[in-house]
């Protein structure tokens, strides 16, 4: 699917067992517990989930982009390299160079006292080692690649000048700039209106195919991963809950939670039918349950579910739910239904 | 249909009527609309200079007609600056338009022998899309929503009696909720409060700008869930004010486009998203991400953003990003026309006044 990549036997991302806690004087907060997955070069994977699932949090363990108070354990290798064993200055190189990110609010993400050119530029200067004058240049030709009009003038822009779809655009060719082999773009289009947020997304699908990027998008918009991702993981309470192909969760989920996120989704002609939402709220990190993180908002949980803690199952076809009623050896079956409250 | 002869500040309207249980404050019959905007106008000057004077105006809401019938939801639809939230604020009189009227059942708001705003807000409430900085963060939930039935002149045992009907009727039990503080709440649990705080003056309208944009999916559709129980249960009329178009769509009966300050349509929610007619409404409709991940959209339906509303384009102000703009389209303002009616379809377009030089336009005389 993406022919312009060149193809290895190597997964550009192997993640196994991350965890994040963020330490502080009276807290401990465990806020990804346990996450693995791969990422083909080139291919995009769209990790969806809603505020405080910890999505976020996964996406910028890729660059280390975390307060000091922030533990990250496990194996997480990017090209081949090791991102856990890296140094400050290691670190500085792989960050705009090999990895680089885009933000939800391009205004807080860009430097309001530098004009865009100036950003891009110094950017390049850092990781290419080229002359200024060179940089300026290239600025001007990523500036036309992400399709921003009159170009030339922009780079002289400084981002209050810019709207609010071109400032997006602006930090897309920042990101570009070091022709990244993983692009992560968190919420890119969450603060943007409806007919500016699917020119960013089609803008960025194109660019994936034309460079051949893998990306990372974290969103809790079922429409913007339809658009954009080949492969989907659902994240609550810290965990991957389902994995699959696009189609896969979206024709069929077989997880609970993700069965839930889809039927309070509203699409259109919903008209008159009452929403049948998931019970509850997410759960407290600092204090989850014992089994299933899930398990007190879900209508099919049984017994196990409050003590055991579900491992991610293999489906058919590479879809893989982290639900006991798929695994067969949990008792899950010959159990009564329990009621949520 | 029986109105009363209009004194001063009364107006009346001709339409079919519904059907309506009797209601002591309703004034005006099931027929009157419960809130009519005409002209409705803010410009917000930008100072600077010296001496302070005005450079430029942002022209925030610039003639907006519209009609809220009894019962029925009005959606509004816009990308951000064009004036749906300034709007919703004025009808609040949290800002003085700078001209226009509204009048709510009937009465004039603000006019001699009219209503005072006074009075309007004991008949209509908003609520807010940040949950967390429309409630006092120093205040009880129980004082945040007795505090406008004391103000109004509610004896406080009284008030906090309804307090805890209120809260139990947006599904929050009072004796774990009522004594904490807006901190310990979570988003979903804020807005219940924000809501249960709108409803307890039994307000007949009520407009919610964007209450449900700020919260997770899950608790979203159980907002919107109790928003719909209300409002059969307490006979409410909403103004719902959002930029997702799926949830306007799940919601309203009648839904208004807006576009840099103006109103290009108005119209029955079917009408409006089976055959919208505006070009921008066609193109707003047209961007919703597909749901399906084999049938992705490979082409945006319009290119660029919003103009900026301090210097709008002249003429039709969607023209710039209009793909059948044409010289008419420059030069004259295309009128909405009349927004009476329950079936009224307005839309503010040259190519669809007859008569009006656009080469897409019905013929002289016909009906569109």
């Amino acid at each position: 699917m993406n022919a312009a990549a060149p193809q290895s036997a190597a997964p550009l991302v192997d993640v196994r067992d991350m965890t994040v806690r963020f330490i502080g004087r009276d807290l401990d907060v465990r806020v990804v517990n346990g996450v693995s997955f791969t990422l083909d070069r080139g291919s995009s994977l769209c990790i969806l989930g809603e505020s405080g699932s910890g999505k976020s949090v996964t996406m910028r363990a890729l660059m280390r982009l975390f307060p000091p108070t922030a533990k990250l354990e496990g194996h997480v290798q990017v090209d081949g390299i090791d991102v856990l064993s890296l140094g400050d200055n290691q670190l500085r190189q792989i960050r705009g160079g090999l990895i680089s990110m885009i933000f939800q609010e391009p205004m807080t993400a860009l430097d309001p006292v530098f004009t865009i050119g100036q950003q891009i530029a110094e950017t390049l200067v850092y990781h290419e080692g080229i002359s200024y004058r060179a940089a300026h240049a290239r600025a001007l030709q990523l500036l036309e690649l992400v399709q921003v009009p009159s170009a030339k003038r922009r780079l002289e822009a400084y981002p209050h000048e810019l709207s609010g779809g071109l400032r997006q655009r602006a930090m897309i060719a920042l990101a570009l700039a070091c022709k990244p082999k993983l692009l992560l773009a968190d919420e890119p289009t969450t603060a943007l209106d409806a007919t500016v947020q699917i020119q960013i997304l089609l803008l960025l699908r194109e660019l994936q195919r034309e460079l051949g990027m893998a990306t990372i998008f974290v969103t809790h918009d079922l429409g913007v991963a339809c658009e954009v991702a080949d492969k989907i993981a659902v994240m609550y309470a810290g965990k991957f809950v389902e994995t699959g192909t696009v189609e896969q969760v979206m024709d069929a989920p077989r997880h609970p939670y993700t069965q839930g996120l889809m039927n309070s989704t509203i699409h259109a002609d919903m008209r008159g039918v009452t929403l049948d939402p998931i019970p509850g709220a997410p759960p407290d990190l600092t204090d989850l349950p014992a089994g299933c993180p899930f398990a007190p908002r879900c209508s099919s949980a049984r017994e196990p579910c409050l003590t055991l803690p579900p491992e991610l199952v293999p489906l058919d076809a590479g879809q893989a739910a982290r639900c006991l009623q798929y695994d067969g050896a949990s008792g899950f079956g010959q159990a009564p239904l329990l009621k949520v409250s | 249909m029986s109105t009363v002869p209009s004194p001063p500040g009364k107006r009346s309207t001709h339409m079919t009527s519904i059907p309506n249980e009797a209601d002591p404050r309703d004034r005006g019959g099931p027929a009157q609309p419960l809130l009519i905007v005409e002209g409705l106008k803010k410009h917000f000057p930008i100072r600077g200079g010296l001496l302070g004077r005005p450079q430029a105006w942002v022209q925030a809401v610039d003639g907006v007609d519209l009609i809220v019938n009894k019962g029925e939801t009005l959606g509004i639809v816009g990308e951000s600056g064009c004036g749906k939230s300034t709007t919703a604020r004025l009808l609040m009189h949290l800002m003085t338009p700078d001209s226009g009227e509204v009048i709510f059942d009937g009465d004039a708001v603000g006019a001699v022998r009219g209503l005072t705003v006074r009075d309007l807000r004991r008949q209509m409430q908003m609520v807010f899309q940040d949950s967390y900085s429309s409630l006092n963060p120093r205040m009880t939930i129980e004082d945040s929503i007795i505090f406008g039935l004391v103000a109004q002149g509610i004896a406080s045992k009284e008030a906090k009696t309804r307090a805890a009907s209120m809260l139990r009727m947006v599904g929050l039990t009072p004796d774990m909720f009522a004594q904490r503080y807006p901190h310990e709440l979570s988003g979903g649990q804020r807005q219940r409060v924000n809501i249960a705080r709108a409803l307890t003056m039994s307000p007949r309208l009520l407009i919610l700008d964007e209450a449900v944009s700020a919260l997770d999916k899950s608790v979203e559709a159980q907002v919107l869930n109790l928003l719909q129980e209300l409002k059969r249960k307490l006979e409410l009329t909403y103004i719902f004010i959002s930029h997702d178009l799926n949830v306007v769509q799940y919601i309203s009966d009648r839904v208004l486009v807006m576009y840099l300050g103006k109103a290009v349509e108005i119209g029955p929610v079917d009408e409006i998203y089976r055959s919208p007619k505006h070009p921008y409404t066609r193109a707003l409709l047209a961007s919703r991400p597909s749901m399906d991940p084999r049938r992705r959209m490979e082409k945006p339906p319009l290119s660029g953003d919003p103009p900026n509303p301090i210097n709008p384009p002249s003429g039709c102000r969607f023209r710039t990003r209009c793909p059948i703009a044409e010289g008419v389209c420059t030069d004259k303002v295309p009128a909405l026309g009349s927004v009476l009616g329950l079936a009224a379809h307005p839309v503010a377009c040259h190519a669809h006044h007859p008569g009006s030089g656009h080469s897409a336009a019905p013929a002289e005389g016909a009906v569109h």
